[in-house]
């Protein structure tokens, strides 16, 4: 048996204003890189949860998104009559032809501009998505120039509330209804007829069309023959993984930036838990030759000094992550570069997360206290026990 | 003392010097020396005469230039660092001039840590703790912390640590050099009656004639080199 954990875990106790401040130093950067991946993660978890796994999307082939798409009306009708759309309770098939344009609408307060959805719908577009619910007023009457506007966009661009009128394709619309579309893409979005927008953007063609599978098994054999028709330019895709795609640059970005960032401040905080270490080891030099002189072999000291940076590191990350989960509190708005266009989300902070940070909290106990441990097995007994 | 015992501790041809830069200086030479079982030897000499130094030796926790020290036949000089840390262990329980408690551990935790080297279970532990403390007479102060103990209680303490593997050899330190006059008193009652009661074998070292008056066999050391025995007046 080593050395007991209560005694690294004790002396931490005993020079508790130093275990505060190093702890403290690595909290920090468990702070930034928990938050970092809690927004990558947040801004993912929000674009995948747009889509539902049984709902297809069919876009131009070779365009990244709906903004770049363009499907033309003929193609439209072939694909809308393939078997594999499923039909709904009223007899007709649950397929929306959309239109997807972004506009620069100011914000809230701050007049600056900033990019958002228009999408132009059809009655099966609210079908598709069970997720989107009317919190006030109504839908937008087909064939009007009447719109409704998601739930972040009604808080926070000019125009966006209920009553209130945008002015966008030369036309005034009026915002009928606001839509909940929970934590999803949806909520940054405006939505209209999309005969109406197609016809005030001068648009011949729909950007995309989405239908919900009449087995979600069919999806691979549909994709395979849709994509060697040749009446048609376009590529299949589940919705789920259509709108990951959408993230992944964006939350790659993030994702690099936390990296480099944490790495560089978790120099500072590695070396501050040596520095603390150290002042450990030089304070207890006859602690640690009594220790020896008992029969405690060097990797029992080495093991009970690690232990100590372990627990220093254990508590930073458990500091950081603590403060971090209260950024879930948070929803922020950045634009998706992707898409081009606004995107509103939460932080999200997942298992992983916790798991990760956790770990990376240990490596930079381990990496600060590894030198000073050596140190602490490598003293001779006899030099040890007089420098008491 | 009996001459008829067997010998704990046989020192023979013990050679031992310290580098200091380029000089080679000689702190033991020559240093042969036997000890009976349950003998209480009193180590006497001037500062630097090497006496913690031989003490050193024998507890296994220094190495020697050359010679040999067997104690309980084991030649210790022979082993690696790895087994002489095992056997001492098993083998030496040590009593330091500043009694050298671990101060974040209370009296219980200091006196059972030499028995987690050994596979005693938890249960085992705790009894022996118990009787090392009883024989102490600190039975009360198990929860204490070092810092809430006096120096005399301390060095108790540190005692009851020395003796709960029951060791083959207790190697004691200036005992008494951090201590006021009644406290060095109890604390060297207590060892003389470790030795005479529990026939521990004891090897001290000490400058103070009051402490040397409790052992059977006083030997001097000078300059490194160890002169006739003195017998102690009992």
């Amino acid at each position: 048996m080593g050395i007991p954990y209560y005694y690294s875990l004790r002396n931490l106790w005993t020079r508790r204003l130093t275990t505060i401040l190093t702890a403290s130093g690595m909290a920090l950067v468990v702070f930034v890189f928990a938050s970092i991946l809690m927004l990558a993660e947040g801004l993912q978890k929000t674009l995948v949860d747009t889509g539902s796994y049984d709902n297809v999307i069919i876009i131009r082939k070779a365009s990244k998104s709906e903004v770049q798409s363009g499907v033309e009306r003929g193609q439209a009708s072939v694909i809308e009559v393939q078997p594999e759309v499923a039909t709904g309770a009223d007899g007709q098939r649950l397929l929306a032809k959309e239109l997807v344009v972004l506009i620069s609408l100011p914000k809230r307060g701050t007049d600056k501009p900033s990019n958002v959805v228009i999408r132009g719908t059809s009655e099966a577009s609210l079908k598709l998505r069970p997720q989107i619910k009317i919190i006030d007023g109504r839908m937008p009457r087909p064939g009007s120039s009447e719109i409704m506007a998601g739930q972040s966009i009604a808080r926070r661009f000019k125009g966006g509330g209920i009553g209130e009128t945008l002015r966008f394709g030369m036309r005034d619309w009026t915002v009928v209804g606001i839509f909940d579309a929970g934590n999803t893409g949806f909520s940054s979005e405006i939505w209209g007829d999309v005969d109406q927008l197609m016809q005030a953007f001068r648009r011949p063609v729909y950007s995309s069309l989405t239908f919900k599978l009449r087995e979600p098994s069919e999806f691979e054999e549909f994709k395979t023959r849709i994509e060697s028709d040749p009446r048609l330019t376009v590529e299949a895709k589940r919705e789920t993984q259509y709108y990951r795609e959408q993230s992944e640059m964006m939350a790659k970005f993030l994702r690099i930036l936390g990296m480099s960032l944490t790495v560089i401040f978790s120099l500072g905080a590695v070396i501050g838990a040596m520095i603390t270490m150290y002042a450990a080891v030089a304070n207890r030099v006859s602690e640690i030759g009594t220790l020896r002189a008992l029969g405690f072999q060097r990797r029992s000291i080495l093991g009970a000094f690690i232990m100590e940076s372990l627990f220093l590191g254990l508590i930073g990350g458990g500091v950081g992550l603590f403060f971090a989960s209260f950024m879930q509190l948070i929803t922020i708005s950045t634009m998706n570069f992707q898409t081009f266009s606004e995107l509103a989300f939460s932080f999200t902070l997942t298992f992983g997360i916790v798991y990760r940070a956790l770990l990376f909290s240990l490596f930079m106990g381990l990496v600060g206290g590894v030198l000073p441990a050596v140190r602490a097995s490598r003293m001779n007994i006899v030099d040890a026990l007089r420098a008491g | 003392m009996e001459n008829n015992k067997p010998l704990i501790v046989q020192i023979r041809d013990l050679y031992k010097s310290y580098r200091r830069g380029a000089q080679i200086i000689p702190v033991l030479e020559n240093i042969t020396l036997d000890i009976q079982e349950g003998e209480f030897l009193a180590l006497m000499g001037p500062s630097g005469s090497g006496k913690s130094t031989l003490l050193n030796l024998i507890a296994g926790i220094d190495g020697a230039d050359s010679g040999n020290i067997k104690i309980g036949g084991v030649e210790i000089t022979s082993l690696s660092e790895t087994e002489l840390a095992h056997w001492r262990a098993n083998n030496v329980g040590f009593i330091f001039q500043f009694y050298n408690l671990i101060p974040v551990l209370t009296a219980f935790e200091n006196v059972e840590l030499p028995l987690l080297l050994t596979g005693l279970s938890k249960k085992e532990r705790r009894e022996h703790v118990a009787v090392a403390l009883r024989v102490v007479g600190l039975s009360d102060r198990i929860d204490h912390y070092p810092g809430q103990l006096s120096g005399g209680q301390q060095q108790r303490v540190a005692i009851a640590r020395a003796v709960v593997t029951d060791p083959t050899i207790l190697v004691a330190d200036e005992p008494t050099g951090d201590l006021d006059r009644v406290s060095a008193r109890e604390v060297l009652d207590l060892i003389g009656r470790l030795n005479t009661e529990s026939g521990k074998t004891i090897i001290m070292v000490t400058h103070d004639p009051r402490a040397a008056e409790r052992a059977h066999l006083i030997k001097h050391l000078d300059k490194g080199v160890l002169h006739e025995d003195t017998k102690a007046s009992l």
